[in-house]
């Protein structure tokens, strides 16, 4: 296989420089002052704590630590690791209080299950201190994982800003390790940590690097299946991504509307966000 | 004849220059960053900003498209619109800053007809010299242009107190056409107005659209041995960039200025209009340019079915 990676090297001090104007300028806009976001420890949630801190300064940003009771140990230290080095504000959660009684109630519940109502906790805790304290709720959702639908409708997926979304995850990397994101962070294997052992690579069935290169191809240059087959990717794989692809677009579009009127949200009723501001 | 009024440019023999226009023009290119669909709060930094440009000695100053209104205007632009008439409570305001700097803004103007096009309209001395419509409305990618406004069908040089000049907003330039129409109307000042959404990731400083975009300009001043004024806009709506990065080439494709990228900023630009007289003479480009030719075979190709796509 040819190796693509090269074209997915970014200018760290140019995407650094367009991310933090855009925490600035469009949390500004939303007439909030603070960001929160959920710290986890990992790679994308270390970023997006060490882009707020620059953008807004350390003393408006919050990072809330949510671990369950399954969770490594090390997620929470290297969360905290994030905390000193940034100087942002932090608050720690744990969730096991408000998800052990409701999976009580499910005891069938799969891991599937498990880990989107741990998101989706999560996503309640954060939504909470947005509203407390007057903060948006910062993602750290990466293009990688929102093209796989690797992601929790309404869990982590659920934020008012993001500032990673159109960077594949080596793309992360990059800029992690630019910012100052310790190495213990990116050295170790990336996980949603939902379940002792899990791993985002060993649950995707290949590796980041892997379908990164793959993704690069297919969305950004256009490729065919057919066209990165003869690139050397594995038909299997190259099927199997296209697949996720399609079958996670409900992810990453709102919620259909039955059109009835001559003026429907989401069809010609069209404006940005930004309106007015 | 008109062609002759209207290009009285510097023809220096000897050290006796017997032009009577200007020899230099400051330019003051206004990189701002709008606020969506707020015209009056637009309108403000576009007053601010040309009083502050006629402290430091500029006599032009240029506004990014969409100036007035912000980019990305959806169904707002039928309610942002204005015509670029005196009583009209915008360009009333703008045509009076005017008696003391020329301008350049960005608008959506609304026709007799109640049509909207992406506008640009220079201002001077309490006059309204040219509009311009954007011609090339971008509708694919992330551009939507066409399903909200109308295409221009125009487009004409036209003199100011510095010489004859041309003016195309964004997409326009895009195209090799439209330039270099404007250089055979006689334009030797060619002034683009942008709300170039930045994208495109590599490793080389700049965002691949801004590097297209600086290429074609200084190819555009290179070509044509013309100055080419570049003024893009700067900020967010909502997750689009806009990167500045705003530029001045000289007619040997020479950059004079580059306004700094993702910042609002006012940068002066001093053009040496005596420049085109030096370089034409070394270079004569338009002299040679043979346009009989380029209309014949023009003229040869639209009438082979299926040779291009887009006759309009």
């Amino acid at each position: 296989m040819r190796d693509y990676l090269p074209h997915l090297q970014i200018d760290t001090d140019l995407v650094r420089k367009i991310l933090v104007s855009f925490l600035r300028q469009e949390i500004e806009r939303t007439g909030l002052e603070r960001a929160v976001v959920g710290a986890s420890g990992g790679v994308d949630s270390s970023l997006s704590c060490f882009l707020c801190a620059q953008a807004l300064g350390p003393e408006k940003v919050l990072a809330v630590l949510m671990p369950y009771r399954t969770s490594s140990p090390d997620s929470l230290a290297d969360a905290q690791e994030v905390v000193r080095l940034t100087g942002v504000n932090s608050l720690t959660v744990e969730i096991t209080s408000m998800v052990d009684p409701f999976l009580e109630r499910f005891p069938e519940a799969d891991q599937r299950r498990r880990g989107n109502v741990m998101a989706r906790a999560r996503m309640i805790v954060l939504y909470d201190q947005s509203a407390a304290r007057g903060g948006i709720v910062v993602g750290t959702g990466n293009k990688t994982e929102i093209l796989l639908g690797y992601t929790t409708l309404y869990g982590d997926a659920a934020c008012g800003l993001n500032p990673l979304g159109d960077l594949y995850k080596n793309q992360v990397r990059q800029l992690a390790r630019a910012v100052g994101v310790p190495d213990r962070i990116l050295a170790k294997a990336p996980s949603a940590d939902l379940w002792r052992g899990q791993t985002d690579e060993g649950e995707l069935g290949f590796s980041y690097d892997e379908v990164d290169q793959l993704l690069y191809l297919l969305v950004d240059e256009r490729f065919s299946p057919s066209e990165c087959v003869e690139a050397g990717f594995d038909r299997g794989f190259v099927d199997t991504v296209v697949e996720r692809i399609r079958q996670s677009q409900f992810k990453r579009v709102p919620a259909p509307i039955a059109k009835l009127s001559n003026r429907t949200i989401g069809y010609d009723f069209l404006y940005l966000r930004d309106w007015g501001t | 004849m008109a062609t002759e009024s209207r290009n009285a440019r510097g023809i220096a023999q000897g050290n006796s220059r017997w032009y009577h226009g200007p020899v230099r023009l400051r330019i003051a290119l206004a990189q701002i960053s709008t606020s969506l669909g707020n015209v009056a709060g637009n309108l403000k930094k576009h007053i601010e900003l040309a009083r502050k440009a006629r402290r430091q000695g500029a006599e032009l100053i240029l506004f990014p498209e969409l100036s007035l209104t912000g980019y990305v205007l959806q169904d707002l632009a039928s309610t942002v619109a204005c015509r670029p008439v005196a009583d009209d409570p915008v360009f009333s305001a703008l045509l009076h800053e005017s008696m003391k700097i020329d301008m350049v803004v960005g608008f959506v103007e609304e026709d007799c007809r109640n049509r909207f096009y992406i506008s640009g309209a220079y201002l001077s001395r309490g006059q309204v010299l040219h509009v311009h419509r954007k011609v090339y409305l971008p509708t694919y990618g992330l551009f939507d242009e066409g399903r909200f406004f109308a295409w221009g069908d125009q487009i004409r040089a036209f003199d100011t107190r510095f010489g004859r000049m041309g003016m195309l907003i964004c997409e326009d330039f895009w195209h090799a056409s439209p330039p270099y129409l404007l250089w055979l109307d006689g334009a030797d000042v060619l002034l683009f107005l942008s709300s170039s959404p930045g994208r495109g990731l590599h490793q080389k400083g700049v965002l691949e659209s801004a590097g297209w975009v600086e290429q074609v300009n200084q190819s555009y001043a290179s070509l044509f041995t013309s100055f080419v004024a570049h003024i893009n806009k700067v900020g967010f709506e909502d997750g689009l960039n806009f990167w500045g990065g705003s530029t001045v080439f000289d007619p040997n494709g020479h950059r004079l200025v580059c306004a700094p990228f993702h910042e609002e900023s006012l940068t002066l630009a001093d053009l040496d209009l005596n420049q085109l007289h030096r370089t034409r003479a070394r270079l004569p480009l338009l002299r040679d340019e043979r346009t009989e030719l380029v209309l014949r075979e023009l003229q040869r190709v639209l009438a082979q079915s299926g040779r291009t796509n887009n006759i309009r």
